[in-house]
């Protein structure tokens, strides 16, 4: 497998500034600054397909089409707030494979004019931050990033900012509230931040994977990458496999790629030679995925025809010996400690998830209780600010209906 | 009293961004630094120089988990225990851990040494069990390994940079 992101797996030291120009790096940065047009460079994303990894996958091209032209200044804020649970991937791109995010933050911010671009990397970043500062350091040294860029009159500063503990940063309106020295929390939209974004100016959000994407792109073409992956979800995606597996790590595939090829050749299989329980193909906020779901592929399209979604593509892997009940706690536990607090759904609501699921667990729960769960999830979902609170009920859900026999053997005994 | 040293690190951070609001959180870690947590003269400090009300501040330290309100630890250890990590046994060596410093999760040892903080996801679940030490990862943990740990923290062979990771020249 040829490695579009994770290519320091085949390149030593491509941290280092010169080991990456030696292979190609802030080649096509220059040719777009000194060549290209800024609209000729969000045609050549959208044209490759290229769709945002942090999770929607939405494309890339068409989100900085929606920029205006004519409105000042305008900002790139990238979401380095890794924070989902099975997620692992944007951090090893920071510290091993730093220059092509920032290449990649740079095309961002020369596509749509902004001349500011800010990474904003959760605050238990401190040593991929480091890395990455020393990175951004040398690319300013070296007069990749500046004023008056290749003698051009176009100039780009990018800046890094930590946050400081608080998934819901992961949110792109409460990031920009984060950034902007707020609480975390999540805006009303619209206005989309492409047009009342950053201090209320249009801006572009994107997650460190699909920035680090966009240099190979400059530099081979959208024809190059359409070769990747599937027809409707081109390129290749970095995949974090995690959980009952032999062998957990990042695995960059082709999007399409089936969950079988991932957990048994690539993951060495289930530890222990168990049989595969579940997937979570999203870490805590996917629907899980029963174990007939192995040979599906994993693209967007796919996995939500079979009733889940690839999201950050954060395969969590579930053995028999797992107590679905336990690790649905878990999750729900996630979310209760992670809601803002903003919007009662959410807040009220996985409190009551937990205390719920910590009843049926401590054996007093009653058959009317997995009812009873469903029903906090009905008022949740689609009735809070934001989508974690949709994603706090995905575990409950799911497990009720794939694994109703572990809820209802757990609440037997207590009758009626 | 924030030190001039802090106070002239803090401006320099203001000139990342439009707003003074901005380098709330910049600003909080530095404060944070003198006693380890956030002294309520850390949170008018930090209004002074930023030009807010001090419940302003104190709101938004309070609402992100890296901030401190109460003293903690010298050190503070977050381990986690999410779900991924759990999957690979994270849950029982937590308590070997907060048996081996004689404290519960979310407890700070007699000594003052360490505080024990469960965490949820620190983006690292293909090296579980592992945990972070003033947010220094330390990962693929074994016993043995979790022993030389914490020893190198009592006998000051290991050592944590608390320092500012991120500089604040602009280019």
């Amino acid at each position: 497998m040829e490695h579009v992101i994770l290519r320091h797996r085949n390149i030593p030291d491509l941290h280092r500034l010169e080991v990456y120009q030696a292979h190609g790096g802030y080649e096509g940065w220059h040719k777009a600054v000194t060549e290209m047009k800024p609209d000729a460079l969000i045609d050549l994303v959208k044209a490759s397909g290229l769709r945002g990894r942090g999770g929607a996958g939405f494309p890339a091209g068409l989100k900085w089409s929606f920029i205006p032209k004519d409105i000042f200044p305008k900002y790139v804020v990238v979401n380095a707030d890794e924070s989902e649970p099975g997620t692992f991937k944007d951090r090893e791109i920071i510290e091993r494979n730093p220059h092509q995010l920032i290449e990649g933050v740079a095309l961002a911010c020369y596509a749509v004019q902004a001349g500011t671009g800010y990474i904003y990397l959760r605050g238990e970043f401190k040593q991929p931050a480091r890395i990455l500062q020393k990175a951004l350091d040398e690319a300013r040294a070296a007069g990749l990033i500046g004023q008056n860029l290749f003698g051009t009159n176009y100039s780009l500063d990018i800046q890094l900012h930590l946050g400081a503990g608080a998934y819901i940063c992961g949110e792109e309106t409460a990031l920009l509230e984060s950034l902007e020295g707020k609480l975390g929390q999540p805006r009303n939209r619209p206005p989309f931040p492409a047009l009342v974004g950053l201090y209320s100016k249009p801006t572009v959000i994107n997650n460190v994977e699909t920035l680090a994407n966009v240099p190979p792109i400059a530099l081979n073409g959208a024809d190059w990458y359409k070769k990747l992956g599937t027809e409707k979800s081109p390129g290749t995606k970095v995949f974090c496999l995690s959980g009952r597996v032999n062998r957990p790590g990042n695995y960059e595939l082709p999007l399409g790629t089936p969950f079988r090829v991932l957990i048994e050749d690539l993951g060495g299989g289930i530890i222990g030679g168990k049989a595969l329980k579940g997937i979570l193909p999203a870490g805590a906020s996917a629907l899980i995925l029963p174990a007939s779901a192995i040979d599906v592929p994993m693209d967007y399209e796919s996995v939500a025809a079979a009733g889940s979604m690839l999201g950050s593509a954060s395969i969590i892997v579930l053995d028999e010996t797992v107590d679905i009940l336990w690790a649905t706690e878990k999750m729900v536990r996630f979310f209760r400690h992670e809601s803002c607090g903003k919007c009662t759904p959410c807040r009220e609501g996985t409190h009551w998830l937990v205390r719920e699921m910590e009843r049926i667990r401590r054996g007093e729960g009653k058959p009317q209780d997995i009812d009873l769960l469903l029903d906090i999830t009905k008022n949740m979902s689609g009735k809070c600010f934001c989508l974690l609170g949709d994603f706090a009920t995905s575990s409950i859900v799911s497990t009720i209906k794939h694994f109703r026999g572990e809820y209802e053997a757990a609440t037997r005994t207590n009758g009626q | 009293m924030l030190s001039a040293a802090a106070r002239a690190e803090i401006e320099a951070h203001l000139k990342k961004y439009p707003t003074k609001r901005s380098a709330i959180i910049p600003a909080l870690y530095i404060a944070q630094r003198a006693h380890g947590y956030l002294t309520p003269e850390a949170i008018r400090d930090v209004a002074q120089v930023l030009e807010l009300e001090p419940t302003e501040v104190r709101s938004v330290a309070g609402f992100y988990s890296l901030f401190y309100k109460e003293p903690v630890g010298k050190h503070v250890i977050h381990f986690c225990n999410d779900l991924p990590c759990a999957l690979r046994g994270a849950d029982e060596f937590l308590k070997k851990l907060c048996a081996r410093l004689g404290v519960e999760p979310h407890g700070t040892t007699g000594d003052g040494m360490f505080t024990v903080e469960p965490a949820m996801c620190l983006a690292a679940c293909d090296r579980a069990p592992l945990m972070q030490v003033d947010l220094d990862y330390f990962e693929n943990l074994t016993e043995e390994k979790l022993d030389e740990i914490l020893d190198g923290f009592r006998t000051g062979t290991i050592q944590t940079d608390a320092a500012s990771v991120i500089k604040s020249e602009l280019a």
